[in-house]
């Protein structure tokens, strides 16, 4: 009875999370309007492929695709390489100053990124930044999150291991690349996973500071579009599998990694 | 080269970037804050001024300062406790003994959470639409009159929120989930010799047990709730009748809309001050709490 009861309503919440999901992919298929009849219909009764196309066609979506693929690869790899070392330094360089740096890494995550939104604005004005894909990219090229994240694994590497190498006379940045990153793997693919969904979903700052089409993220794409053809049901629905569907994959191809970031993060320091 | 060169080269790059586009345009929005800084401004720095702490003055006696105000607290006083509870419901569920396939619920629970605010509120939308939704297809089942959700000023909000709740309450579930998997099982099987129901071990071990996780998760999700913004964007551009305007929204509308960036940044820092006022306050109440 218990059993029952238990699993009827793990599958009660698991379709009230995949509905909203599945009637997207399944709508994306519909001719126009054919959602818009009563009762609303669960399955496309012809299932087309034009939304897709007027999507990339007519609405400009491949370029909005490029676009977030383009913003959303480089901000992982550049904050990736940024947020490494700045998370082994502190896990495992001695220099004075040490604790108090770290701390006020940490104090900026008190502060909401939307106070920082205004100021950024007018100076990447002055900068030349604004509408371009750097205005979106180098503010994200480090993260105190991303530091802590680093630093938290890296605190874990025996300092055994660094002082032999020392001994035998390797280099720091030497010892970087070749002891330390290998180490350093599972946050790796952790911190890539999360930064790049980050990247893919975020939304005010690219609303801010890309103010021209021709730099815009999916998001941004999909927002100006659900505000011009409110009525086009299917196409939106497209638009928004388009938006959905890369970020979900990844998320489902490594899925370990991206719940084990979710849980160090969730650790007090 | 030193350690000590060393840990500079290796932290340089990333503090650059911190200092120089997050904390100092941080500390300058509070010296923005200060100025009538305007379209005018924007076109010609000598027409800026120094105004003291007139924006701060205009907006505590402004209405729609304080209606966004509101609405942000209902939406964080009542959807950080939804949130919670569906966290909460479903870590328990899953972290039952008699549940099957775990991974794969826990998979589906999990996957609104990694997907795009702007496209799934897209899609609930037309979910909420008054006519063709399936909400108020599913509400007529039960013989419940359709609902005009994101049409009348009363259930814009609570849309809004069942949104947020939906996207939102997987993230904690896998904090939570992993909190209960900590617990000691010793605990439980000396219940159960005690003869303590289930009803009894959930109320006096997994919760007091629980306790702390819960608490961060309550404190970080208020934090996030307080950022209302893409939501309200997307699915009721803040209406109708302004009842979904929350105080981000309105910093956005006053700054980038209205370009008195002066004021949108006494907005913010308002906002920055409640938060961290909430924020001590919860921390606060946690550690009392502990102590009792």
């Amino acid at each position: 009875m218990a059993k029952v009861l238990i699993n009827g309503l793990l599958i009660g919440a698991a379709a009230v999370a995949l509905f909203p999901l599945l009637w997207m992919l399944s709508a994306s298929f519909m001719p126009p309007g054919a959602a818009d009849t009563l009762p609303p219909p669960l399955w496309p009764a012809h299932a087309t492929l034009h939304n897709y196309h007027e999507l990339f066609r007519r609405a400009g979506m491949g370029r909005y695709l490029l676009n977030s693929l383009l913003v959303a690869t480089a901000i992982t790899l550049l904050s990736l390489a940024l947020n490494l070392m700045a998370g082994y330094a502190f896990a495992k360089l001695r220099f004075a100053g040490r604790r108090g740096w770290f701390r006020a890494v940490l104090g900026t995550l008190v502060i909401p990124a939307q106070v920082a939104m205004l100021p950024l604005f007018l100076m990447f004005k002055y900068l030349g930044l604004v509408n371009s894909y750097g205005g979106v990219i180098v503010p994200a090229m480090a993260s105190a999150f991303g530091i802590f994240l680093v630093r938290q694994y890296a605190r874990g590497i025996p300092d055994e291991l660094l002082e032999a190498a020392r001994i035998d006379g390797a280099g720091e940045l030497h010892i970087f690349t070749r002891i330390v990153l290998p180490l350093l793997k599972p946050i790796v693919a952790t911190l890539a996973i999360f930064t790049f969904l980050t990247a893919w979903n975020d939304f005010m700052w690219p609303l801010i500071v890309l103010t021209g089409q021709e730099h815009e993220t999916l998001p941004l794409g999909l927002a100006a579009l659900a505000r011009e053809h409110a009525q086009d049901s299917e196409l939106m629905m497209a638009g928004a599998v388009v938006t959905v569907l890369p970020v979900l994959l990844l998320f489902l191809a490594l899925q370990r990694y991206y719940l084990q970031g979710l849980l160090l993060g969730s650790v007090k320091g | 080269m030193s350690q000590r060169q060393a840990a500079w080269l290796f932290l340089a790059p990333a503090l650059l970037v911190l200092g120089a586009f997050f904390l100092l345009p941080a500390i300058g929005a509070f010296g923005l804050s200060l100025t009538d800084y305007d379209l005018y401004a924007l076109a010609d720095l000598r027409n800026l001024r120094f105004i003291g702490l007139h924006n701060y003055a205009a907006l505590l006696q402004r209405r729609e300062f304080w209606a966004a105000l509101g609405h942000t607290l209902y939406f964080v006083s009542v959807g950080v406790p939804l949130s919670i509870a569906a966290s909460l419901g479903t870590a328990l569920l899953l972290n039952s003994p008699l549940a099957r396939c775990k991974a794969w619920f826990r998979t589906a629970l999990f996957a609104p959470v990694v997907t795009t605010v702007v496209a799934v509120a897209v899609v609930w939308r037309y979910l909420l639409n008054t006519k063709y939704g399936w909400a108020n297809e599913a509400l007529g089942w039960i013989c419940i009159h359709p609902v005009d959700w994101l049409g009348d000023p009363h259930w814009a909000m609570p849309a809004i929120i069942l949104f947020a709740v939906w996207k939102n309450f997987g993230y904690n579930m896998i904090i939570l989930l992993a909190a209960l998997q900590a617990t000691p099982p010793e605990l439980y099987e000396a219940a159960r010799i005690d003869g303590a129901s289930a009803w009894r071990q959930c109320r006096h071990i997994t919760l007091p047990m629980l306790g702390p996780s819960l608490w961060m998760v309550a404190i970080l999700t208020v934090a996030g709730y307080f950022q209302l913004f893409a939501e309200p964007y997307v699915m009721t551009e803040g209406g109708p009748l302004q009842s979904t305007t929350s105080v981000l929204y309105l910093m956005y509308d006053e700054g980038f809309k209205w370009w008195n960036l002066g004021s949108a940044s006494a907005i913010a820092f308002l906002l920055f001050a409640i938060m961290f006022a909430v924020t001590l306050l919860m921390l606060w109440l946690g550690r009392r709490g502990e102590e009792a």
